[in-house]
């Protein structure tokens, strides 16, 4: 099957900082991705290069073959790092945006997850705390059908209990067709629910393999290998 | 069994041995239908191509069977299974005495030990 994510010497400078340096690499479909590496190691700039908010300076990005533009937006669903619900919304009016906007958006599947968070649908935005909000954006984003998700920190600000649901969110939602690319920085609390993890490190490609080659290899996590890899 | 799963070693090994120890405790009866990748998956929280590595693997030590229409089953030969319990056992058993051999205790000194375990 045709890969969901390649890149090839793939560039991007934002004036005279390098953020990525020639990266090359590929995401196969039916697959859950860590996309791994220190802050600053151009984890963001890929992910919003994949979403189409970045064009490269030099080299090629694909979404299944074609450049991020019109037509991949309805392949790919992206969480960005920041909050961009706005305040004067209730949480009903999200679903609606989103129903509206993403053929592929599945409300039944959002208020089952709404429910099952205890988050109400009448809440305004404004009321919620940054972590609920951060719940509420990430369940709009994995109740549509696309196929390849991208997640920027997705469980960063959330407590452990919902951290464990959104995995198991991510797990149960698993296709074959589809696949989920996941930066974040808390490598333990994922690293069993990824096949593969990627670690960048100064915007150019340190490593790929799966978690289990890792552990095999090295006898290590893939958390104590990140530790060791980029040790202050 | 729960799914205890450690940081250090391959997930998919240490499925493997849950799912062993479940067949021969008897949470998966030999014979039954076993739950379906996702479902383990879930239940576990593991990435599902993990899961599946982990049963491929016992279907190649034909502990179960890919069905026809879907879903696998557990063996029905209770000797094998037998012989399971009996050679994990075994190496529960050589894992204990290393430990033990660790902290300075003979062999001899292990039984008579755990002889009077329980006693007092």
């Amino acid at each position: 099957m045709e890969a969901l994510l390649t890149c090839r010497d793939l560039v991007k400078r934002y004036g005279a900082k390098t953020a990525l340096h020639g990266l090359s690499l590929t995401v196969e479909p039916g697959r859950i991705v860590g996309l791994l590496g220190p802050n600053g190691s151009g984890k963001t700039t890929l992910i919003k290069l994949a979403s189409g908010l970045l064009t490269p300076t030099s080299g090629e990005i694909t979404i299944a073959g074609h450049a991020p533009g019109v037509e991949t937006k309805s392949l790919v669903s992206y969480l960005p790092e920041r909050s961009y619900l706005s305040d004067w919304m209730r949480v009903e009016d999200t679903l609606r945006f989103f129903c509206d906007f993403y053929a592929d958006f599945d409300r039944r599947r959002a208020e089952d997850m709404l429910q099952r968070l205890n988050i109400e649908l009448d809440a305004p935005i404004k009321s919620l705390s940054k972590g609920t909000k951060e719940k509420v954006q990430l369940i709009l984003v994995m109740s549509r059908d696309a196929k390849l998700y991208l997640l920027d920190e997705p469980i960063g600000g959330v407590d452990p209990a919902a951290r464990d649901y959104i995995l198991h969110t991510i797990i149960s939602n698993y296709s074959p067709e589809s696949s989920v690319i996941i930066s974040t920085h808390l490598i333990s609390d994922i690293e069993q629910v990824l096949d593969e993890v990627i670690f960048i490190n100064q915007g150019q490609l340190a490593m790929t393999a799966s978690v289990d080659e890792i552990r095999q290899e090295r006898g290590m996590s893939v958390d104590a290998l990140f530790r060791e890899v980029f040790k202050c | 069994m729960a799914w205890e799963l450690r940081q250090d070693r391959p997930i998919y090994l240490q499925l493997i041995e849950t799912i062993e120890q479940r067949i021969i405790t008897g949470q998966y009866p030999a014979g039954s239908r076993l739950p379906g990748v996702r479902e383990l998956a879930a239940e576990a929280g593991v990435n599902p191509n993990t899961m599946q590595k982990a049963l491929s693997e016992l279907e190649r030590r034909e502990l179960c069977f890919a069905q026809r229409t879907n879903g696998r089953t557990i063996t029905e030969d209770e000797e094998m299974i037998k012989q399971l319990q009996h050679q994990i056992a075994l190496e529960q058993i050589e894992e204990f005495l290393r430990k033990m051999k660790d902290i300075g205790l003979t062999r001899e000194e292990v039984i008579a030990l755990m002889n009077t375990k329980g006693e007092a």
